[in-house]
């Protein structure tokens, strides 16, 4: 059985990445398995998803403990303890890092068993940010490692998983996929399969017997401050409401109001003002002004335009 | 019919739309919520002739649902958690009422604290409220199972409700290989609802009143209830041994797995017990004789197939994927129920694990065969465990850590 994991952030595709390999692994005739894992369902936050592949139906399910293959979108995530990039390599598992850092460095600084690669793809790109098509180039370079693969197939796979955003997204990630596809053709194949071990000694499982605690302890409360005022949440816009302060009629208490996240404050000449800092940008308060004196503005354009 | 990759939740979509369902009412909550996207999509898009609506909760929804039902009209809808809870007093006045409908829910552990991943105390909270339980372990499973449950839930001799139950993550966002059925041959499987003696009617204003009762009446509705839920298990028996002959897919109502020889078996609900085959053909392959039991159908509960199945086993660990709070594992009770009095029955031991969706590691169903060999050498049960390790206990001690500090700094703030 193939054992795959893909770690990246929320909105680099990871689970497309796995979706993807696992499309194309299914019409090489293997039986598939993929999913994505996340808590807090946000973007850029840590995420990983997986894949599983095996000539018999698989029963195993849920996080991959020893995996054949990580692939890791962003190399950030490799220093986050709770990213868990690392978890349960060893002198068998592939890693494969997209990464400006070079190949040498990264062995070097990680000190795995296991052999460590990077993805060039990523060198073209300045802006981490922005990389484009990461999930794509992570799973054009996963089928290449696999070599259970072939350039059609991920070109069939890409099309199936991704044909539904239109034919110009679809040529942008089948470019950015075949690139790293090749790029990884010199390694083809290096990704293998294991069996697992037969249950004739194992170690056994570091079970404990919880203790009672006092509910002083154990309840599941926690108390802090203010810390809600301490995180950006305006990070998570995608559109931003702007106020016309010309077509404002100053009622002072509408748009204050309606807002789900207490971002609008009036000030003394009662006008509105919004906390970018915390505004989710859900647009209640674009729907709810009686004047239609806030109006919506694409994140990126507003970014454009130099605002805050 | 084409095999096709589907998670979970596409594959309820699948079923209900392959259902021909003519009524969705809904209402979001993670991680079911893609079943009615994917529902809303295809009723947009024309693809399915059904009606979706959106409620202002699940309890509203249920009752929409029930009220629908009651009409004779084919009704579907999806929950989870702490939405299937927000409905329990509905769940339990729809089964009262003998109306039949599918209801899927992806199982998602209880608040508080909160969890987006599986266990099952929230259906298990059904448990006793008139619907039927159908615990699936694979997507291709889910998707069956909202088939089978319309003939379950329509079939005269039972006209209950029926919860189709999956486990978040595991299933729900999971992709596996799924056959879809030809809609030709789900038809003939599943005709068109017939809703006999269901009466209420659009444009023919009548009222269907629920009486208020004494203990005797009372008792005889609540007790034809129960035994329209007993006269499943051989519904369910006729219906699955059709679904296979026609799809050659065979969904037993309790599945026995690597069983016929076993010495020691593994009793499990849902999508880990599929963590449990995969484990035990390690064992197997180490020469040891063990098996697993996984009811599909826990209500009606197959109490006689359940003892047929254990019997002559030396020693059988019930792994309970939930917490019953000062009680004792509520599948283990469910097991030692329907064994209790059974001459030479096998050595029962109580486990727990995959609270929250933890995981539980292949070296883990190693151990318990172990504990298993050893209590059964013994005759002498162990004590219940919690599948809990030392490292997930220094991680509970790093965030009590966290805790007490920002506490202690609240402290100093309020001092100042």
């Amino acid at each position: 059985m193939y054992r795959i994991r893909f770690h990246g952030r929320g909105g680099q595709g990871m689970k497309s990445a796995s979706r993807i390999l696992g499309t194309a692994l299914f019409r090489a005739g293997y039986e598939v398995q993929d999913a994505p894992r996340y808590g807090a369902e946000r973007r850029g936050a840590p995420i990983f998803a997986f894949v599983r592949a095996d000539r018999r139906p698989i029963d195993e399910r849920g996080i991959i403990r020893r995996p054949d293959l990580v692939v890791v979108a962003d190399d950030s995530l490799v220093a986050v303890p709770a990213a868990g990039v690392l978890a349960g390599l060893d002198r068998h598992s592939l890693l494969l890092i997209n990464s400006h850092t070079g190949t040498a460095t990264w062995r070097e600084r990680l000190n795995l068993a296991g052999p460590v690669l990077t993805l060039p793809a990523a060198a073209e790109v300045a802006d981490r940010a922005g990389l484009p098509h990461v999930g794509a180039a992570c799973a054009g370079a996963a089928a290449s490692l696999l070599g259970a693969v072939d350039r059609e197939l991920l070109q069939a796979a890409l099309e199936e998983e991704l044909g539904h955003l239109g034919e110009a997204v679809l040529a942008q990630n089948r470019e950015v996929a075949l690139h790293a596809f090749d790029a990884m053709a010199a390694h083809s194949g290096a990704v293998r399969t294991r069996d697992e071990p037969p249950a004739t000694q194992w170690t056994a499982p570091d079970w404990v017997e919880l203790p009672f605690e006092g509910s002083g302890a154990a309840a599941p409360a926690i108390h802090a401050g203010g810390t809600s005022a301490l995180v950006p949440t305006g990070l998570w816009r995608t559109q931003r409401p702007v106020v016309d302060y010309a077509r404002c009629n100053r009622c002072w208490w509408v748009c204050s109001t309606f807002c789900p996240d207490s971002a609008i404050s009036v000030n003394a000449e009662r006008q509105p003002v919004i906390d970018y800092d915390h505004c989710k940008g859900c647009l209640v308060c674009v729907a709810q002004c009686p004047p239609h004196a806030i109006s919506a503005v694409p994140e990126h354009a507003a970014a454009l335009e130099g605002a805050p | 019919m084409s095999r096709v990759l589907l998670t979970g939740n596409a594959a309820a979509a699948w079923g209900a739309r392959l259902a021909d369902v003519d009524y969705v009412p809904a209402f979001p909550i993670t991680p079911q919520t893609e079943i009615i996207e994917t529902l809303a999509a295809w009723i947009d898009r024309g693809e399915l002739p059904a009606r979706l609506v959106t409620l202002d909760s699940e309890h509203s929804m249920l009752t929409a649902a029930g009220a629908a039902a009651a009409t004779g009209v084919r009704v579907f809808s999806a929950t989870s958690s702490q939405g299937l809870l927000y409905a329990m007093e509905m769940l339990y006045n729809v089964a009262g009422w003998r109306v039949p409908l599918v209801l899927v829910n992806v199982s998602r552990g209880l608040a508080a604290p909160v969890t987006l991943e599986p266990d099952h105390n929230d259906v298990l909270a059904a448990r006793d409220s008139g619907f039927l339980q159908l615990h699936c372990a694979s997507c291709q499973e889910v998707l069956d199972s909202v088939l089978l449950a319309y003939r379950l839930a329509e079939d005269a001799e039972v006209r209950l409700p029926v919860l189709v139950n999956m486990d978040g993550f595991y299933l729900s966002f999971t992709r596996e290989p799924v056959s879809l059925p030809e809609a030709a041959a789900v038809r003939a499987f599943l005709p068109a609802f017939d809703p006999g003696s269901l009466r209420f009617r659009a444009s023919a204003p009548e009222s269907q009143a629920v009486a208020v009762l004494g203990g005797g009446p009372y008792s005889y509705f609540r007790y034809e209830t129960h035994l329209a839920a007993l006269s499943a298990l051989q519904v369910y028996e006729r219906v699955s041994a059709e679904f296979a002959a026609q799809f050659g897919r065979d969904h037993p109502a309790v599945e026995a797995y690597r069983a016929d020889d076993a010495e020691y078996l593994f009793v499990m609900l849902g999508s880990f017990a599929t963590k449990a085959r995969a484990a035990l053909d390690r064992l197997r392959a180490a020469g040891w004789r063990i098996g697993l039991l996984r009811p599909r159908l826990l209500r009606p509960l197959p109490q006689l197939l359940l003892r047929e199945l254990a019997a002559g086993r030396r020693a059988i660990a019930v792994i309970d994927q939930s917490i019953a709070m000062g009680g004792a594992g509520i599948l283990y009770n469910e097991l030692a129920g329907a064994l209790y009095g059974m001459p030479d029955a096998p050595l029962l031991a109580s486990f727990t694990g995959g609270l929250g969706g933890r995981d539980i590691a292949p070296e883990e169903f190693f151990e318990i065969a172990r504990v298993l060999r050893d209590a059964a050498a013994r005759g002498v049960a162990p004590a219940p465990r919690l599948l809990y390790t030392h490292d997930e206990l220094r991680e509970v001690r790093k965030l009590q850590a966290i805790a007490r500090a920002e506490r202690a700094e609240l402290a100093g703030d309020a001092d100042e």
